[in-house]
């Protein structure tokens, strides 16, 4: 029982990882409805820039995560401006081509200006760990921190998509461009809004992910990214409680697939996992059924 | 000349392109003999012609079939490891002549790639769009994870085989698939008149499945599925009819690809190369088969070039800005109108002189 | 439109081929190729072959006899550019063969070398595959069986541990193949192994199943024939749990130590088997010149690379090998010479290297344990 327990802790944290990075992607799909294959590569430039915050410049672990944020925010906007922007109006496969390429090319600046040393990103987290049941569970401070800063970014983006004017302007631009437009919304601006929240989310999830994780490397983020899409498709891609819910089960899948099935088989034991869900509900687990209109 | 202005557009379509790719074969294998041609490029020869296939069956899938698939590269290693499995068998088993194995390679790998298409076909194209892209990516990414516990062997008393353990219990013969090493010890029997005969083979195939029946009932399908199925069309019968073609083209190039090396390892059809492959396709142009060809030549030997080898350790950043800076030059209206307006401006002043 | 860009993106593509061809050395330099992974998730290993074989070459150089001249590529650790790697190579006009850094690339090159007789000398491709049946194929370090091997006597003999736990990469041949060496020895010496546990990816990986796998079976030791980079997070996520478990591992964990940003003190008294003792006085030169020239600390893959171009170098010497050579005339020239008995190169990764005609380095292992944060033999 109490090792089904830790399986599950594992699994909650890696999954709760997952889902912010998830929420970032859902985000940018919801809106701009295209595939970010360069959000996992933002992730890793978050994580690189709390290391260096921290470790060259000495400053605190909150100051990192700030920065890191807001590096990242501009270099969505960045990205976005310059890579995207100018292909609104072609087919989405060419953006998801030229997001393959923002991802290459996020890649190899990271190795040319960090190495490809690997570094040990020291934890942001200052919380000890939790022991529980006479030390036999830990919950170690990292994994709070990181459920907590799940559900908090997922209410925030609730609320903000709901409640607020610009949230209203995205969801529109989500359902209609032209129609947003002609309402007077500044749909490339809300565009480049989306991409910076992304964006930002992916810092956290970088500062987070490496937190949890420590190993830092130029290519850290592909894996993790590729995953948080599967998550966030699972989930019902554009939903963001479905990113939430997708994530945090494609992270305990994996951790009792290795721990229980077979650690050799873990990936095709996650991956048979969403084929088969998708199979039932093909449009995830909460993403809404768009019936085709003739 | 006469006759082939009276032929049908398609046919004459065909004709050309089957033309254009033997003209392009003969004149390597003149540069060839000629000692024209570096080393480095001679060893390209058969991957690019790999690439081609790849490019040109899911050129299929994504752009005639309108389907988004990234897990291309899975029906390539089926087709890589049945393919070199096949052709050791046989060579253990006395067949010496390497075209004989090479063509029995090339069938297997097809048709068991074929069959994985159907497999996975059948299922997944019940779903759509990014949906349907994502469970090719996760048929991608199981693959190669089941092929990374594959042992397989052949001795006298014929196939060994186990998962998860390398123990074959054989005595003496060869071992052909080792788990995480992926093939070893292949006799390299892969050429590029092969490739290239395999292109021919693929744009026949391609070709002629667009220009029938079958073909418009695809695309009719990828333009408006509810309008074709309203016609009495069953539309999930020809995607799967594109996607298991596909599928059987990326087998055979994978069995092509997986004999010209000794060794390849099953990391090796990650999504990474499934990716590169859509990239092609995309960068030819959707539907567009020549297009396929000449990126996927194109973008194989760019980072292969001395020029590219010698940036170095900036050899991968300046690809993906080529890359994009390609990508938005092919897409972005502002820029093709630019493009567009320079070169009639040119043409206007042509014919200015002219007259 | 489409047509007319293509037509400019073959252009382009022609003149870029056509751009850079010829250079080459100076007159009288024996031209040496390089392959390894410069770019992609291995690159550190291949930037590390490749920056400790240049100051081996800086040195030699500056020795004024025989003069090297390296040219280093990137083969993204996959078979595919290694092949086209090795062929850019061959037309710039290579010598001999320095390489490649990982195995999976290793094989599919050597392939290639074999049919064209160069000699071929690789600092960490340890697969048995790479030199099976290839007699112009050398490695300088253990292969994986052998240190799966020494790694379950040592542990048995010195009654370090009772119960094993192992995790390895199930999808990388180098981990693979010392885990099965280790399990055919432990079988056979009566080491118990009670819990396997593989993971597929080297980084940002979730180990907590393994480790409380390892944990719930009484595991006293895990053996982790692994690279450094998942090693230091086994380590992180096992203290984090509050386990204490003993550690064991092969020559890829030599690096631990070098890692920026870890806690060594997690590393204490973990068990390290590593051709390379960094305690040496020629170590501690060449890790001084390492930082000097790339500002990060050697690891042992960087001293297989510098030891590689001196074993070269010794070759090149005894068999008389000359700038003026072809690579076969090179390759017939050394495959003699590493095979002779009476050829043995000291290095800093082992003293009185010598080679069997299978290509495999015999050396003593070393098997040092991490002592105040430095290796102290065993």
């Amino acid at each position: 029982m109490m090792t089904f327990l830790t399986y599950l802790v594992s699994g909650v944290s890696l999954g709760s990882v997952y889902a912010i990075i998830a929420l970032g992607y859902t985000m940018v799909y919801g809106i701009a409805k295209m595939l970010n294959f360069a959000h996992g590569d933002v992730i890793m430039v978050g994580a690189y820039i709390s290391f260096c915050t921290t470790s060259y410049l000495h400053l605190p672990a909150w100051l990192s995560v700030v920065f890191a944020v807001a590096v990242c925010t501009a270099l969505g906007v960045v990205i976005e401006g310059l890579a995207y922007k100018p292909l609104r109006q072609a087919g989405s496969l060419a953006v998801l081509i030229t997001a393959i390429g923002v991802s290459y090319f996020l890649q190899n600046a990271a190795q040319l200006i960090w190495t490809s040393n690997t570094k040990v990103f020291t934890s942001v987290v200052g919380l000890p760990s939790v022991r529980l049941f006479g030390g036999r569970l830990t919950i170690t401070g990292e994994t709070i921190v990181t459920v907590l800063a799940c559900l908090l970014i997922m209410a925030g983006l609730t609320f903000f998509t709901g409640g607020t004017k610009l949230g209203k302007a995205m969801r529109a631009c989500s359902e209609d461009k032209a129609a947003a437009q002609l309402m007077g919304i500044n749909v490339n601006a809300t565009i480049s809004m989306t991409f910076a929240i992304g964006s930002a989310l992916a810092a956290v999830a970088g500062v987070l992910l490496c937190s949890s994780y420590n190993t830092l490397i130029p290519t850290a983020g592909a894996m993790p990214g590729i995953k948080a899409f599967t998550a966030a498709v699972f989930g019902g891609i554009g939903s963001i409680p479905g990113a939430l819910l997708g994530g945090l089960l494609l992270g305990i899948i994996e951790i009792f697939a290795s721990a229980y099935l077979s650690s050799e088989l873990s990936l095709a034991i996650v991956f048979g996992v969403l084929i088969v869900v998708l199979l039932v509900k093909p449009s995830g687990l909460l993403g809404r059924y768009v019936p085709e209109k003739v | 000349m006469n006759r082939l202005r009276t032929m049908k557009p398609a046919a004459r379509q065909n004709l050309i392109s089957y033309t254009l790719v033997t003209a392009a074969y003969l004149v390597i294998r003149l540069l060839q003999g000629q000692g024209m041609l570096s080393r480095s490029i001679q060893g390209q020869l058969v991957p690019i012609c790999c690439y081609i296939v790849m490019a040109l069956s899911l050129n299929l899938v994504v752009g005639i079939s309108g389907e988004l698939s990234l897990g291309h590269a899975g029906f390539m290693s089926v087709g890589a490891f049945s393919g070199v499995a096949a052709a050791v068998s046989l060579e253990s088993g006395g067949v010496g002549s390497p075209a004989v194995r090479l063509v029995a390679a090339m069938a297997v790998g097809a048709v068991l790639a074929a069959a994985a298409g159907f497999i996975v076909g059948v299922p997944a194209l019940r779903l759509q769009g990014d949906y349907l892209a994502i469970v090719t990516l996760a048929f991608g990414q199981i693959i190669v994870n089941i092929l990374q516990c594959v042992y397989l062997g052949v001795d006298a008393g014929g196939l060994h085989f186990n998962f998860l353990d390398a123990e074959l219990h054989m005595e003496g013969g060869v071992s052909i698939i080792s788990g995480p090493k992926g093939t070893v010890s292949v006799t390299k029997i892969a050429s590029f008149t092969a490739g290239f005969l395999l292109i021919l083979v693929a744009l026949a195939v391609v070709q002629n499945l667009v220009n029938s029946r079958a073909g418009r009932a695809i695309m009719a399908t990828r333009d408006n599925r509810i309008a074709t199925a309203s016609v009495g069309i069953n539309s999930t019968k020809y995607r799967l009819m594109a996607f298991v073609v596909a599928a059987a083209l990326a087998g055979a190039a994978g069995a092509l690809y997986g004999l010209n090396y000794s060794s390849v390892a099953p990391s090796k059809f990650d999504y990474n190369t499934s990716i590169l492959v859509l990239v092609f396709v995309v960068l030819g142009g959707l539907g567009n088969m020549w297009g396929s060809i000449v990126a996927a030549a194109f973008l194989t030997a760019l980072p292969e070039t001395p020029a590219m080898r010698g940036l170095a350790d900036y050899r991968m950043l300046v690809y993906a800005v080529v890359l994009i800076l390609v990508m938005l030059g092919t897409n972005n209206p502002s820029v093709q109108s630019f493009l567009n307006g320079k070169l009639r401006r040119k043409k206007r002043r042509k014919e200015g002189a002219v007259k | 439109m489409k047509k007319k860009f293509l037509a400019l993106l073959l252009a382009l593509a022609m003149t870029l081929a056509l751009a850079a061809c010829g250079g080459g050395g100076a007159a009288g330099t024996i031209k040496i190729g390089g392959i390894g992974p410069l770019t992609g998730s291995t690159a550190q290993y291949g930037i590390a072959t490749d920056e400790g074989a240049k100051i081996a070459i800086e040195e030699i150089n500056a020795l004024g006899g025989l003069q090297f001249e390296l040219n280093g590529q990137d083969d993204e650790a996959d078979g595919e550019k290694g092949v086209n790697a090795y062929n850019n190579l061959m037309d710039w006009g290579m010598q001999i063969l320095y390489g490649c850094t990982t195995s999976g690339s290793c094989a599919a090159v050597a392939a290639e070398s074999f049919g064209d007789r160069v000699f071929q000398l690789t600092p960490s491709a340890s697969s048995t595959t790479v030199t099976e049946g290839h007699d112009n194929v050398f490695q300088l370090c253990f292969t994986d069986p052998n240190q799966g091997r020494t790694a379950a006597d040592f542990i048995k003999n010195n009654g370090l541990a009772q119960k094993v736990a192992v995790i390895y990469n199930n999808s990388d041949d180098y981990s693979t193949g010392i885990y099965q060496g280790f399990k055919a020895q432990a079988e056979t010496v009566g080491l118990e192994i009670v819990s396997t546990t593989t993971f597929p990816e080297d980084t940002t990986t979730d180990f907590s199943a393994q480790i409380t796998d390892a944990y719930n079976n009484g595991a006293e030791m895990i053996f982790l024939p692994i690279y450094y980079t998942p090693a230091s997070n086994i380590l992180i996520q096992a203290s984090q749990k509050g386990y204490d478990f003993t550690y064991f591992g092969c020559d890829g964990l030599d690096g631990i130590l070098t890692l920026e940003g870890f806690d060594t003190s997690l590393a204490e008294g973990v068990y390290v088997l590593t051709p390379f003792d960094t305690a040496s006085d020629a170590a501690l030169r060449f890790i001084e010149k390492y930082k000097a020239a790339t500002g990060s600390e050697p690891n042992q893959f960087a001293a297989d690379g510098y030891d590689c171009m001196y074993a070269l170098y010794a070759a090149c010497q005894k068999a008389g090998v000359t700038a003026d050579m072809t690579a076969d005339q090179v390759c017939e020239a050394l495959i003699p010479v590493f095979t002779d008995p009476g050829f043995s190169v000291d290095g800093l990764t082992g003293s009185g290297m010598q080679w069997g005609t299978n290509g495999e380095v015999s050396k003593d292992p070393l098997i040092v344990q991490i002592t105040n944060g430095v290796y102290v033999s065993q």
